[in-house]
């Protein structure tokens, strides 16, 4: 089993003729993703990898029948594009772009009120339910079928952990990149929920980092709800105050954003946290026995 | 992107928002025409980046041009939490009767504009927020940015009593938000928010952070930036799509992603050694960003040994493996360089380094404890 995506899913790209909408269209397509089409305004008729393009979403949906949509277009377009996705109703939609005003992220959070729609991201790398469907950017043969859930708010620290957990033959349910931006779609505890009910998942890993309050909530969360084992790492232990640190969330502004302060909540939860991200799969072996 | 209290009044006084009479001066000659105009007591104010400007003696009340003269001097010459002061605001001394906070930020969790008053103003908020949440007046703008004055009402009436001050309060609102929203700012504080002698509500401080991400769309901010907190090596590493934050240690580190940056950073200082910087090299696998990041950490003289480690998605370890090769035959490398590489293309980019007589490292505990070992 698996959470969010499956080989049922069906997305299309947004930005697909773009060079990273083209560049990941193919890898996807080579995982074996269902990836059934393309938007691109003014582009429509074209084909990417064999892949038709539409110039509007709400083309594209009824042509294809796609559930999914993943966003590759530059950051003064990607409010834009994700407005389109909502408005037609998409019901899942992963933003892989980088540098979203957060006065836009303001406005799609508005869009999204009242609906049932997922956003995952943005500034993420996606998610993969390995074997079955992988939308997004990491390297698909680092991952491995199995019953580990993983959820991170970074792309190759998270390749990292994941490497570490299938070389220890350790293989993953889902594994879901949140996304390094202050305002985004999908947090911790909302994937902790998904992950506690689904029956293919046994154990959980989480990959936080410094800045804002979403572990504390996580923590929170987990002592309440959690019954599967979690183990958590945590980036930026030793990272100056007051800098960010590459992702526009990652800076301590306040005492409880501090990797200190929100390992001991996690501890506190009953979660293990280790200190480096190649201890996960020891703590898992550990916790699941 | 912070800007000075002085840009921030600007910025308030062309939305409309009360501030006192004043200008920024930077020798105690343009102090005292500033005075002239605005009249005595004035407030003279250091204008740094960084908080705690007040307990650093960095404020004070002038009554006379003397005093003026030598305050300013004083102020002038301090050095405010690793900072020199070189502007000082210079502005009419509001005779405060109360205070009171007003702001408008963002709550990242809701993804949400949210305005926050409090009768408690001219003290830290956050402390407030934790001490006494009751004092503080929350109101979240739901997605919106409809300017309804009928909508402030409840805050204006949780401040204050009086009904011309609750009008006066919802116009200063209206205000501070328009500025919030048109300048794509992460917050626009007021605090103190004050009523004077008169009874007339002022904006007795101003700040205002703009959002990185939407600079683009205001080159007019841009200007404000001040260049004396910027690193010249960070601005430069940014110019070139490197995100770079120096460090104290000797361990100068090159890594792909944010996440494995600060993981790599971390690990180097928890087994012993000392990270020199944060290096994210970003996704893509330009060769030229690796000759370009190596040029930056090795201006550093502190550096003994320079770490690469990158797990390869987007980025192609080859190309990685490319880029060291480069700088080997453009720059000189005066210290040993150890190198991880694992993920896409790996096994041409170890034959290209083993080649040229480079060894790599599988695992990135491996490489970081023997990174480690050659800073000593």
């Amino acid at each position: 089993m698996s959470i969010l995506i499956d080989q049922n899913t069906k997305v299309i790209i947004q930005g697909i003729t773009g060079r990273d909408g083209s560049f990941h269209a193919k890898q996807m397509l080579e995982y074996g993703t269902k990836v059934v089409g393309g938007v691109t305004p003014g582009k429509g008729g074209q084909e990417v990898n064999g892949i038709p393009v539409f110039n509007t979403v709400k083309e594209a949906k009824e042509k294809t029948g796609c559930n999914a949509v993943v966003i590759y277009v530059p950051a003064k377009f990607a409010k834009d594009a994700m407005l389109e996705d909502i408005a037609n109703g998409i019901p899942l939609i992963i933003c892989i772009t980088e540098g979203i005003p957060v006065l836009d992220m303001v406005e799609v959070k508005k869009a999204l009120r009242n609906t049932q729609i997922r956003l995952i991201g943005p500034n993420c790398p996606g998610l993969i339910s390995p074997g079955k469907s992988k939308i997004g950017i990491m390297p698909g043969h680092i991952h491995k079928a199995g019953d580990i859930g993983v959820i991170s708010r970074s792309g190759t620290l998270t390749y990292e952990v994941v490497f570490n957990l299938t070389e220890n033959g350790m293989g993953q349910s889902t594994c879901v990149g949140l996304g390094g931006d202050p305002i985004i779609g999908t947090r911790f505890v909302d994937v902790l929920k998904m992950f506690q009910e689904d029956p293919g998942t046994k154990a959980i890993v989480m990959v936080g980092e410094i800045g804002g309050g979403d572990e504390q909530l996580a923590a929170e969360y987990i002592k309440r709800y959690v019954t599967k084992p979690v183990v958590a790492f945590i980036a930026g232990r030793t990272a100056p105050v007051g800098k960010r640190m590459g992702h526009a969330g990652a800076i301590i502004s306040s005492g409880d954003s501090t990797a200190a302060a929100k390992m001991q909540m996690l501890r506190d939860a009953g979660v293990i946290v280790v200190d480096f991200p190649d201890e996960i799969p020891q703590a898992l072996i550990a916790h699941l026995k | 992107m912070k800007i000075h209290e002085y840009q921030a009044r600007n910025l308030f006084a062309e939305y409309g928002i009360p501030v006192a009479d004043g200008e920024v001066a930077q020798t105690p000659q343009e102090a005292l025409s500033i005075a002239h105009k605005t009249g005595f007591p004035v407030v003279i104010k250091a204008q740094v980046l960084v908080g705690g400007r007040g307990k650093a003696g960095g404020v004070k009340v002038v009554a006379n041009e003397a005093e003026l003269i030598s305050e300013f001097n004083r102020i002038k010459a301090l050095n405010i939490k690793g900072y020199t002061v070189d502007r000082l605001l210079v502005a009419r001394a509001i005779d405060i009767k109360k205070e009171y906070y007003l702001a408008v930020a963002i709550d990242n969790i809701k993804g949400d504009v949210v305005v926050i008053a409090s009768a408690e103003g001219g003290v830290d908020i956050e402390e407030v927020a934790q001490t006494h949440p009751e004092k503080i007046i929350k109101f979240y703008m739901q997605g919106t940015k409809i300017l309804d004055e009928e909508r402030w009402a409840p805050i204006a009436a949780g401040l204050f009593s009086d009904v011309r001050l609750q009008k006066s309060a919802t116009s200063i609102l209206q205000k501070l938000l328009k500025l919030f929203f048109e300048k794509d700012c992460s917050l626009a504080e007021i605090n103190p928010f004050v009523i004077d002698d008169k009874g007339n509500l002022m904006a007795a401080d101003a700040k205002v952070i703009i959002d990185d991400n939407a600079l683009e769309r205001h080159p007019e901010l841009v200007a404000l930036r001040d260049m004396k907190y910027e690193d010249a090596d960070e601005l430069e590493a940014k110019e070139k799509g490197l995100s770079f934050v120096k460090l104290e240690g000797n361990v100068g580190c090159i890594v792909n992603g944010a996440g494995l940056a600060m993981g790599t950073m971390d690990e180097v200082n928890l087994l012993g050694g000392k990270a020199a910087n944060f290096l994210d090299v970003g996704g893509s696998s330009n060769p030229q960003k690796v000759l370009n990041a190596l040029k930056i950490i090795l201006r550093n003289k502190d550096i003994k040994v320079v770490l690469i480690n990158i797990f390869g998605g987007i980025t192609r370890c080859d190309d990685i493996a490319n880029g060291i090769l480069t700088a080997l035959k453009q720059i000189e490398i005066p210290v040993p360089l150890v190198i991880r590489l694992t993920g896409t293309n790996e096994k041409e980019a170890k034959a290209l380094l083993t080649a040229a007589g480079l060894t790599t490292f599988k695992s990135m505990r491996q490489a970081v404890t023997e990174a480690v070992k050659a800073s000593k």
